[in-house]
């Protein structure tokens, strides 16, 4: 059956306090998951007070002063700090967002802030995405085409059909929604989950791509896509504010349409 | 069962079903409330219009038709140990075969 109930080792236990040494007065305090695979400890809670006069606006921001100034070891993934590379994706305030893009002044009280969920930890905030990965290869997320362009030239695109890939390709693949997902909690290893189906879609709906139909095949499975209930946590939780859940019933509805 | 190819078509009759079975219920609904008011014998003349009987067999099938896939689907997404999952998917194809057969017999057995 399904496991609703953390196995033993993986219960939270409360952690190390962390408490602000000078005046400040503009504090906030954030409670962040914490474990290691070096020793046999169970995850634990660390809290941090820091100053917000002293930090930038976004939790992003905070997790890399408390990095620099309190505590080295905290370890989590960033790269652009602006949106676009997907990396720090992670659990803040009960959703599944960009750090870099959360602003501090949005959470109301202590920040939360744990990995995505219901992935392997590698550690900290650091999930294991590579099964994620190779469900996101298994979709061939790159232009198929048989024809060759003309010579020198690039693959034409009419304006209209370009408007078709908009709210597809903006996906930086940060696995928020996949992981926000209830049915690819329990069925993650068959189920592709939204931002892979959204990736699938995004070559459906591109007019240069040539193997429509070889893609629709693929998909047309009762678990890799028919375990979307239309549960709509994805949409939800996108923090590039795009749908997932459309592209999965725009690709429903082309299976309709084959069949 | 089901579990590779054919998503389509589950997907496809599982809303159907879901759609059909609209007019159904608010027909049976109301039907009830009207049967309740007027007691047993004029519930059974009630079932005994060729009209009312079709209705009841409809509703009878599409019920355990949609019934059985929408179990189906719950199975499939929280029972991941193979056997039981194949036990259970099979109990509840006979069950809903079952039940829908004695349920329309029932209103056959009044109607004829």
């Amino acid at each position: 059956m399904a496991e609703f109930a953390l196995p033993k080792h993986s219960k939270i236990v409360k952690g190390i306090d962390y408490p602000i040494n000078s005046e400040a007065e503009n504090t906030k305090k954030i409670n962040v998951y914490r474990w290691s695979p070096d020793d046999d400890e169970n995850p634990r809670i660390d809290s941090y007070t820091i100053d917000l006069d002293q930090c930038g606006p976004m939790v992003l921001d905070a997790l890399i002063k408390i990095k620099q100034e309190i505590d080295s070891s905290l370890t989590f993934r960033r790269s652009c700090r602006e949106g676009i590379c997907g990396s720090c994706s992670m659990n803040i305030d009960g959703t599944n967002t960009l750090a870099c893009l959360k602003s501090i002044d949005d959470v109301k009280g202590d920040i939360n802030i744990y990995p995505l969920p219901h992935m392997e930890v590698i550690k900290d905030l650091v999930p294991d995405l590579s099964k994620a990965y190779e469900q996101l290869t298994s979709v061939k997320p790159w232009l198929q085409s048989k024809s060759d362009p003309e010579k020198g030239k690039s693959r034409k695109q009419s304006p209209e059909e370009r408007e078709k890939i908009d709210g597809l390709w903006e996906c930086v693949l940060c696995f928020s929604c996949s992981t926000s997902c209830p049915s690819y909690w329990w069925n993650g290893d068959k189920y592709l989950g939204p931002a892979v189906l959204l990736q699938a879609y995004r070559w459906i709906a591109d007019s240069r791509d040539e193997n429509t139909e070889q893609r629709l095949e693929d998909l047309e499975d009762s678990f890799k896509l028919y375990r979307c209930h239309t549960i709509m946590n994805c949409t939800k939780t996108c923090p590039k504010g795009l749908n997932p859940a459309k592209a999965i019933g725009e690709i429903k509805k082309l299976q309709l349409e084959r069949r | 069962m089901q579990s590779k190819s054919h998503g389509v078509v589950h997907w496809k009759l599982q809303r159907i079903s879901a759609i059909a079975m609209i007019p159904l219920i608010i027909w049976f609904v109301s039907s009830l409330v009207f049967n309740l008011i007027n007691g047993y014998d004029q519930s059974i003349n009630w079932l005994q219009s060729p009209l009312n009987a079709t209705g009841m067999v409809l509703l009878f099938g599409t019920l355990y038709f949609h019934a059985a896939s929408g179990l189906q689907v719950v199975v499939e997404d929280y029972v991941h140990n193979e056997g039981l999952k194949i036990m259970s998917l099979i109990l509840i194809k006979l069950l809903s075969v079952l039940l829908g057969v004695l349920s329309i017999l029932c209103v056959l057995k009044i109607y004829l």
